[in-house]
C-alpha cells in the first residue's frame, strides 16, 4: 500500500476520456430530446429540466469516480462477497418494500430518493464472480465450480424476473461470456446458441412443419455419417437423443415456458420482434389478459415504428441538433431513457450513429485489452464482466431502437436519462480503472 | 489456467465485433436505403395546408359578372378547447337544444378528432352570424368563426350553362391521380367543369409543424417551402345576360329549351332549359338538400334540355332538305310539285297543312308554306339519286349531309354531357326491314319525323349555317380568357370554320327568302318584328309517350327556328316548348322577343305585354303535373314526420315554392345529370313516366 496515492498514477486515460465523451453525449442528447422553449442557460442551471438533472447526476458520478480512484483496490476484493450478499438482501427487501412505478416492482423509495437494487447488483455480481473465479481453490474445469459460478449469476437474475425486470435479468446472462473466457466449455455456449436458434425457429415456423424439418435434418445427418455410425453405434444414439431434445423443446418446452412462465405481454413482445402476431388463445387467457396484450401490442409497435422513423429519417448526416421533428415533438415515447439513441440517429444520421457505435466498440475493446494485461485473475474477470455488461446493454438497447430485438427496457450506458443507471455504470467502470491502476499487484 | 484460455479473448472480441457490425448494417439499411422513413417523419410532423385561391369569375358579353364569389361563415369547433363555456348561451343563439349540441360535438369528434377543428354549423344565416360575431369572445377558443368562399349567381340564371361546384368524390380523386384532396371543391357541370383548370387558379401550400397530438406548433423551415396561391382567371363569354334572363323567364314553368347563337362567331348568346331553378340553391350548406329535391323532381329541372333534350325536329328540318337536294343537283330552285293537301307518292298518304293547289310551285313557296308533299318528294329524289347504285348508298350520302349539318353528331359545345341526337345508319333499316326497304320506308325523315332527333342546340346551329350561307363555327360560350397566352389552346378549336355545302349564295338567298316568307306571310307571322327582316321556320313535332303502359300520342312539341337580320345575321335562335301545340303559338313569340331584346336592347310595348302573358302560362302535361304534386305532398309528409322526430328545427327559409326541402340527404352521385335517354322517338315523355313508375314501385 502506497502512501500519498497520486490519483492519476496508472489510470488508463483512454477509458476515462471515452467515459467523459459518452456521458457528455448523453447530457446533450437528453437536452436535444427534452429542450422546448425555455432559456438554455437557466434550463441547465435550474436542475428542474431533465438535462440539467442528468448533468447533476454526471457531476455526482464524477465525484464518486474520484472517490473510487482514491480507494485501495484491495478493498474491492476484500468486500466482494459482503457486497454480493448485501445486494441479494436488498433485492429481497424489494419484495415487501417496493413502490410500483410504471409496471415495475423493482424500486425502493425513500422520500424522494429511488433505489433500484437490481441495477446496482450488476456491480456486486461482477465482483463476486471475479472473486470466486480468482480463488486459488477454484478449479473451473470442474462441473461443481461451474455450477457455483452459474448460481452466483442466476440468483439475482431470478430475483429480477420476479420483480418484472426481465431486461435487467437478461443482462446477467452476459456473464456466461466471462465464464467462457475463464474456461467454461465451448459446448455450453454452442448449445445455448443452438437453443436460442431453435426457440426463434419455433416462433417463426408452424410446429408440425418444424418437427418435420428437424426429422429430415436428423435423417440427413445419419445418412452422411453412416460410415462413422457403422464404426461407432453410440453416434446414432447421440443423434437420436439430440432429435428428441429438439422436438421436445419445440413442441413442449417452449409452449410450456410461454404459457406458464412468461407474462402474456412479454410473449407478445417476443412474437412482435420476429414479426408475427401472438396467437391469442381464448381458452387459457382471461379477457383482461387479452385486452392487456392488445394494448401492449399497440404501444410496442407504435414505439418501435416511431423509433425506426426517427432513426431512418436521419439519413446520412442527420437533421442537426434540435432539428429532429420526431424526437422534438414527442413522437417517440421514452425517448430520453430507453430510446435516447433515436435522438442521435435523427439528429446526426448514419455518420453520428456509427461514430457513437464505434465509440462504444472502442470502449469495450479497450476494456478487453485492459483485461488481458492484468496479472490477477480477479481483475481480469472483473474487467471482462464490465466489457460484457456494457456490450450487452449497447447491443440490446440499440437493437431494440432499430427493431432487431424485442422492446426490453434496459438503458443505453452513459447516455440514457436516469441517475441510478449512470451511477451504476460509472462505478462499474471506475472500479475497473482503479483495479487496472494497480495491475502490478496480485490481488486475491 | 489463464495461459490455457488465452485464445478465447479473440472469440469474445469476434462475437462483440460481429454484433456491432450487424447493428451498423442495420443502421445503414434504415438510414440510407429506406427513404420511406423520411416521408413518414414528414407525414408525422408536417401539416400540409392547401391555400385555396379565389375562383375565376365569369362575365357576359357586356362585362357584367354572371358568376362571382361571396363569403359565408362557418362556426368551427375544437373539442379539446371546450372548457367552461356557456353552452346554453350558444344553444340559444344557434336555436338548438343541448342534446343537439352534444350530438354535433360527438359527430365532430368522430369526424376529425378532438384536436382538429371541424364545422359545428356551416353557412350561418345573417342573423346568427351577427349575434355570434358579437358574442364569440364568450365561446373562444373552443369555438371560432371562419369565412368560407362560395359561388354566387347574381342574376339567378344560367344554371345549366354555368354549372356548379361540389366536393370531389373518390372517383374523381382516382381519375385525377389525387391532384385533388378529399374536401376539395371542383366544377361538376357546365362551364365550371369545362374550364375547371382555368377557373380554379393555382393552389398554394403552407407547411406547418405539428406535434404528436396533431397540434400545430409553428411554420416549417420558416416557410421556405410554402407557395402562394394564384387566383383563378376570369372567363369572358358571348352570353347576353339580359336575353338569358328573358329566356329563363319564359321557361320557368315550361318544359323546353331556348338557344340563341351569334352565327358569325358561333358564340352562344343565351341558352335556357325549362323548368329553370335558381342556381344559388346549389351553393352553401343547403346544397345537398336542394340537390336531392331537384334530382327527384318529375319535370327534371337539372336536365339541360338545350343540349340533352332530343326531339323530333318536325318541319324545322325542311330547309336542310332543300339544301341537300340542291347540293346534290336533284332539284333546281324552280322545281315544284302540284300538291292538293296530300302526298300520294308512297303507299301511305302524307297530309299537308295547306290544301290549296299551287302552294308548292317552287322551292321558295314550298318552304314558306311548309309543304309536306314537296319535302317528302325531294327527300326521295335525294336518296334515290341515280348517281348512287341503290338506296343504301343514297341514304348513306344523305346521312353524311345531315351529319355535316351538325345533326346526329356532337357539336362539341364547351359544356359537358352534350347529346348527339339521332340520325340512324343504313344498318338500322337493313336490320328492321330485312334489307328490303326504299325511300318510301323512311320518307318521314324529309319532314323531320321518324327516326330522327335533334337537340335545340343543333337546330340553332343549323340556323347559323343557313344564315352564314354554308358554314358554321362550333357553338361555344367562352370568347376569351383573361390573360390568355400561347398555352391556352382550349379555345382554338372554336376558331375553325366548318364548311357544309357547295351551293352558291344565290341559291341560299332563295332558301332564306322562303324562310323570310314564313315570317312575313306564312306560319311564323307571329314572330315578325317591325324594322327587322327575319327568316324562320315553325315546326310542330308529333310525339308519343308511354302512359300507364300504353303508347299514346301526346300534344305536339312547339318548335321555332329563325335568324335575324336576314341580310346581315346577328342572331340565330332555336326554341322548343314541349307539348305546347303549334310552333307559332308559343315558340314563335318567344323567338321574337329574344331577338328584339338582343338587337334592340328593349322590348316593344306589345312584346312586354306578350312576355308577361307567356311567362305566366304554365305548360306542363297534366300527367307530369299530377305526379309532381303527389311527390311533393309525399315529401311534405315525410319532412313533417322527420322534423317531429328530430329536434333539429333549424331549417332555413324555404327556397321558392314549390321547391320544398327534404330533411334527409341523399348521397350525390358524381353524374348529376339524369341518365342518358335511349334514342327513341317517344323518349321525352316516356322517360318521365318510366321514371315515375319506378318511384312508385
Amino acid at each position: 500500500m502506497r502512501k500519498n496515492p497520486e490519483i492519476s498514477k496508472g489510470v488508463d486515460s483512454l477509458l476515462v476520456i471515452l467515459y467523459l465523451i459518452l456521458a457528455t453525449i448523453g447530457v446533450m442528447s437528453i437536452f436535444a430530446a427534452t429542450h422546448r422553449n425555455e432559456d438554455i442557460v437557466s434550463g441547465f442551471l435550474s436542475f428542474k429540466t431533465d438535462y440539467s438533472k442528468q448533468l447533476l447526476f454526471f457531476g455526482i458520478s464524477i465525484i464518486l469516480g474520484i472517490f473510487i480512484l482514491l480507494t485501495d483496490s484491495k478493498f474491492f476484493t476484500a468486500t466482494a462477497n459482503l457486497f454480493y450478499f448485501a445486494g441479494i438482501l436488498l433485492l429481497l427487501l424489494v419484495f415487501p418494500f417496493h413502490t410500483e412505478i410504471k409496471g415495475t416492482k423493482s424500486i425502493i423509495r425513500f422520500s424522494s430518493f429511488q433505489l433500484q437494487p437490481a441495477e446496482l447488483c450488476k456491480i456486486f455480481v461482477n465482483l463476486a464472480l471475479a472473486k470466486y473465479l480468482s480463488r486459488t481453490e477454484t478449479d473451473f474445469t470442474k462441473l461443481k465450480s461451474q455450477l457455483i459460478a452459474t448460481a452466483i449469476v442466476m440468483v439475482p437474475a431470478i430475483l429480477s424476473i420476479l420483480q418484472s425486470e426481465t431486461g435487467l435479468a437478461l443482462v446477467y446472462f452476459s456473464f456466461f461470456l466471462v465464464m467462457y473466457r475463464e474456461g467454461l466449455p465451448s459446448i455450453v455456449l454452442i448449445v445455448g446458441f443452438s437453443l436460442a436458434v431453435l426457440v426463434i425457429a419455433t416462433l417463426l415456423i408452424e410446429p408440425n412443419v418444424l418437427a418435420i424439418i428437424l426429422t429430415v435434418l436428423a435423417g440427413l445427418t445419419i445418412y452422411f455419417m453412416r460410415k462413422q455410425i457403422k464404426r461407432d453405434r453410440s453416434i446414432l444414439i447421440g443423434i437420436a437423443a439430440i432429435w428428441v431434445i429438439c422436438v421436445g423443446v419445440q413442441r413442449f418446452a417452449v409452449p410450456f415456458f410461454f404459457n406458464n412462465v412468461l407474462k402474456p405481454y412479454q410473449v407478445q413482445r417476443i412474437y412482435a420482434t420476429v414479426g408475427r402476431d401472438f396467437p391469442v388463445d381464448p381458452k387459457t387467457m382471461t379477457e383482461e389478459d387479452i385486452k392487456k396484450i392488445e394494448e401492449k401490442k399497440k404501444a410496442t409497435s407504435y414505439n418501435v415504428k416511431q423509433s425506426k422513423i426517427a432513426i431512418g429519417s436521419g439519413g446520412f448526416i442527420g437533421k442537426g441538433l434540435l432539428k429532429g421533428t420526431q424526437t422534438r415533438y414527442d413522437f417517440v415515447p421514452e425517448q430520453r431513457t430507453d430510446f435516447i439513441f433515436c435522438t442521435i440517429g435523427e439528429g446526426f444520421g448514419f455518420v453520428g450513429s456509427t461514430i457513437l457505435l464505434l465509440l462504444y466498440l472502442l470502449l469495450i475493446f479497450r476494456i478487453t485489452v485492459v483485461a488481458e494485461r492484468q496479472r490477477s485473475t480477479f481483475s481480469r474477470c472483473y474487467a471482462y464482466g464490465v466489457a460484457v455488461v456494457l456490450f450487452f446493454h449497447v447491443a440490446i438497447n440499440i437493437g431494440m431502437t432499430v427493431g432487431l430485438v424485442p422492446v426490453i427496457g434496459i438503458p443505453l450506458p452513459f447516455l440514457s436519462y436516469g441517475g441510478t443507471a449512470l451511477i451504476t455504470f460509472t462505478v462499474l467502470l471506475f472500479i475497473l480503472i482503479r483495479l487496472d491502476a494497480d495491475r502490478q499487484m496480485v490481488l486475491r | 489456467m489463464s495461459v490455457f484460455n488465452q485464445s478465447r479473448q479473440t472469440v469474445v472480441r469476434v462475437i462483440i465485433l460481429a454484433v456491432f457490425v450487424v447493428l451498423i448494417a442495420r443502421l445503414f439499411v434504415l438510414q440510407l436505403l429506406s427513404p420511406q422513413f423520411k416521408l413518414q417523419a414528414m407525414d408525422n410532423a408536417v401539416d400540409r395546408k392547401i391555400i385555396y385561391p379565389d375562383r375565376g369569375l365569369i362575365f357576359d358579353r357586356n362585362g357584367k359578372s354572371i358568376l362571382e364569389n361571396t363569403v359565408t361563415h362557418d362556426l368551427m369547433i375544437v373539442p379539446t378547447q371546450l372548457k367552461g363555456i356557456d353552452t346554453l348561451g350558444l344553444c340559444n343563439i344557434l336555436d338548438i337544444d343541448t342534446t343537439e349540441f352534444r350530438k354535433r360535438l360527438v359527430t365532430s369528434i368522430v369526424k376529425n378528432g378532438r384536436y382538429r377543428p371541424s364545422v359545428f354549423e356551416g353557412a350561418l344565416s345573417i342573423e346568427k352570424f351577427v349575434k355570434l360575431q358579437e358574442n364569440i369572445y364568450r365561446f373562444e377558443p373552443g369555438f371560432y368563426l371562419q369565412d368560407r368562399p362560395i359561388r354566387s349567381y347574381p342574376f339567378k340564371v344560367a344554371e345549366h350553362v354555368l354549372g356548379y361546384i361540389g366536393e370531389v368524390d373518390s372517383n374523381i380523386l382516382k381519375r385525377t391521380n389525387y391532384f385533388y384532396q378529399l374536401g376539395d371543391y371542383m366544377g361538376l357541370t357546365g362551364l365550371e367543369r369545362s374550364y375547371e383548370n382555368i377557373l380554379m387558379g393555382q393552389r398554394g401550400v403552407q407547411y406547418r409543424i405539428k406535434d404528436n397530438k396533431n397540434r400545430l406548433v409553428g411554420s416549417y423551415e420558416n416557410g421556405a417551402y410554402d407557395t402562394a396561391a394564384i387566383a383563378g382567371r376570369n372567363l369572358r363569354t358571348y352570353m347576353d345576360i339580359d336575353v338569358q334572363v328573358l329566356a329563363e323567364k319564359f321557361l320557368a314553368n315550361k318544359l323546353g329549351a331556348i338557344v340563341a347563337i351569334d352565327p358569325k362567331t358561333g358564340g352562344i348568346i343565351a341558352m335556357a332549359s325549362g323548368p329553370t331553378y335558381d342556381p344559388n340553391l346549389l351553393t352553401g350548406s343547403l346544397r345537398k338538400l336542394n340537390f336531392s329535391y331537384l334530382l327527384t323532381d318529375t319535370a327534371k329541372p337539372l336536365y339541360n334540355r338545350a343540349i340533352k333534350g332530343q326531339y323530333p325536329p318536325g318541319s324545322t328540318i325542311k330547309p336542310t332538305q332543300a339544301l341537300i337536294a340542291l347540293d346534290e343537283g336533284v332539284i333546281t330552285p324552280q322545281y315544284g310539285i302540284g300538291c292538293n293537301g296530300t302526298y300520294y307518292g308512297c303507299r301511305r298518304p302524307i297530309n299537308c297543312t295547306e290544301k290549296w293547289s299551287g302552294h308548292a310551285t317552287n322551292l321558295r313557296m314550298a318552304i314558306a308554306h311548309s309543304c309536306n308533299s314537296y319535302f317528302s318528294q325531294i327527300y326521295r329524289l335525294a336518296v334515290d339519286n341515280r348517281k348512287f347504285k341503290n338506296v343504301d348508298e343514297g341514304y348513306a350520302k344523305w346521312k353524311e349531309y345531315m351529319n355535316s349539318f351538325g345533326l346526329g353528331v356532337r357539336l362539341g359545345v364547351d359544356i359537358p354531357s352534350e347529346d348527339k341526337g339521332l340520325i340512324v345508319d343504313t344498318s338500322f333499316y337493313n336490320k328492321l326491314y330485312n334489307s328490303s326497304w326504299n325511300s318510301c320506308t323512311n320518307v318521314f325523315l324529309g319532314i323531320g319525323q321518324g327516326e330522327m332527333q335533334a337537340t335545340p342546340l343543333q337546330m340553332a346551329n343549323m340556323m347559323c349555317i343557313i344564315a352564314n350561307k354554308g358554314y358554321y363555327y362550333t357553338p361555344h360560350f367562352v370568347e376569351k380568357i383573361d390573360g390568355q397566352g400561347e398555352a391556352d389552346t382550349v379555345l382554338n378549336r372554336y376558331k375553325v370554320k366548318h364548311s357544309v355545302t357547295h351551293i352558291p349564295d344565290t341559291i341560299y338567298n332563295l332558301v332564306q327568302l322562303g324562310m323570310q316568307d314564313v315570317i312575313e306571310a306564312g306560319t311564323g307571322r307571329v314572330a315578325k318584328i317591325d324594322g327587322i327582316t327575319m327568316a324562320g321556320k315553325t315546326g310542330t313535332a308529333e310525339n308519343y309517350g308511354i302512359i300507364n303502359g300504353k303508347r299514346e300520342k301526346l300534344q305536339d312539341h312547339s318548335w321555332f327556328v329563325c335568324f335575324a337580320p336576314r341580310d346581315n345575321p346577328k342572331i340565330a335562335v332555336a326554341i322548343i316548348v314541349e307539348n305546347a301545340g303549334f310552333g307559332a303559338t308559343w315558340a314563335g313569340p318567344m323567338a321574337r322577343m329574344v331577338i328584339e331584346k338582343y338587337l334592340n336592347d328593349s322590348l316593344s310595348a306589345k312584346s312586354k305585354l306578350d312576355s308577361a302573358r307567356i311567362a305566366e302560362k304554365e305548360i306542363i302535361l297534366p300527367i307530369v303535373k299530377a305526379k309532381r304534386m303527389r311527390l311533393d305532398s309525399l315529401r311534405r309528409v315525410r319532412l313533417a314526420r322527420e322534423m317531429g322526430d328530430s329536434s333539429n328545427t333549424d331549417l332555413p327559409e324555404a327556397p321558392p315554392a314549390p321547391k320544398l326541402k327534404r330533411a334527409t340527404e341523399t348521397p350525390i352521385k358524381k353524374d348529376s345529370v339524369p341518365a342518358k335517354p335511349k334514342p327513341d322517338t317517344t323518349k321525352a315523355i316516356a322517360l318521365l313516366t318510366k321514371h315515375e313508375d319506378e318511384e312508385e314501385s
